[in-house]
């Protein structure tokens, strides 16, 4: 039954996320931190900030990259952390 | 050259207050404002560490969490991307104070390998994400459940409440540090309605994601054991 509710709640996260390029399907899709960032330069033109990134990725593209990776150590994880606790589950009904 | 900045700022998107966008004053304050957090987060991962196995591998569950859903930036209704924090799932489990240490791990790595936040404003960021977030996500739970809520309720309603209250944290830190005539108020209010609309749905999903690891979690109840945890398994 608790399983049956997860499908149902992981289509809303897929609806949650998919809703909003279809009904607004022209914008940028930046990031609201962004937006904020633009907000200060607006009304602070001279601000200059006083430390830059250590290191930037090159592009985009590597950028994205490393995001993915985070992504996927993370999953990986909690893909391994409920596997090996459904084997257990199993482990112990069987015998 | 302005018109140059902004088109910069546009290309990076980061999390939360970016490298060096907070006068030092505030930098330096909020990092003093974190840091006893940090050092009682680092205490209470320590000891959590160490009560056996199958705790150590909870913990690295909840980090994980946070770690995996940080990284995803979700569009939004109003046209913009944000992100989850995933902090309510840990602090729901294990209180509020590890997380503020988890929040410090992952921020940092953002900062060095993404350029998104900053080494400068990892105390505010940190502050927000690592302090107010699980604050707000324990609370929240805590009362919920107090109110008579049922448990998937309060988790829905705690981890949506760390997820916007680490924005309004944020809209906070923005609109004291650059408040100008209109007073600080109005430019909070004024950071705050460029976060929360994004914000919204955004937290509504983080709920639903951490509903979904409580429910995988009672699946396999009988097979996690948990010191002091038997009223939330």
């Amino acid at each position: 039954m608790k399983s049956k509710q997860n499908l149902v709640l992981i289509g809303m996260v897929i609806l949650l996320a998919i809703i909003p390029l279809i009904i607004n399907p022209n914008s940028e899709y930046g990031g609201a931190d962004g937006a904020a960032q633009d907000q200060i330069l607006l009304e602070h033109p001279d601000y200059e900030p006083w430390f830059t990134p250590l290191f930037e990725p090159a592009s985009g593209e590597i950028e994205s990259f490393f995001f993915s990776m985070q992504a996927a150590i993370g999953a990986g994880f909690i893909a391994y952390y409920f596997g090996r606790m459904k084997g257990r589950q199993d482990h112990a009904k069987n015998r | 050259m302005l018109l140059m900045i902004t088109v910069a700022v546009n290309e990076v998107h980061a999390m939360h207050i970016m490298e060096g966008f907070l006068p030092k004053a505030y930098a330096l304050f909020w990092w003093v404002l974190y840091m006893p957090f940090l050092i009682m987060g680092m205490m209470k991962l320590k000891k959590g560490l160490g009560k056996g196995h199958d705790n150590k591998l909870l913990i690295g569950l909840v980090a994980a969490f946070t770690f995996c859903i940080s990284a995803l930036k979700i569009p939004s209704v109003v046209g913009s991307c944000s992100h989850p924090t995933g902090i309510g799932l840990g602090a729901i489990l294990f209180g509020p104070l590890m997380m503020a240490f988890i929040a410090a791990i992952v921020l940092l790595l953002q900062a060095l390998l993404l350029s998104h936040g900053g080494i400068t404003t990892l105390g505010a960021n940190g502050f927000s994400m690592g302090v107010v977030g699980p604050f707000a996500a324990f609370f929240a739970y805590k009362l919920a459940i107090k109110s008579g809520l049922s448990k998937r309720v309060a988790i829905f309603i705690a981890a949506f409440s760390s997820n916007f209250l680490t924005y309004l944290m944020t809209s906070v830190q923005l609109g004291t540090a650059f408040s100008g005539q209109e007073g600080v108020m109005i430019s909070t209010l004024k950071y705050l309605s460029i976060f929360s609309l994004t914000q919204l749905p955004i937290a509504i999903l983080e709920g639903f994601l951490t509903v979904i690891i409580f429910n995988l979690l009672w699946e396999n109840k009988e097979q996690i054991h948990l010191v002091g945890m038997e009223e939330l398994i």
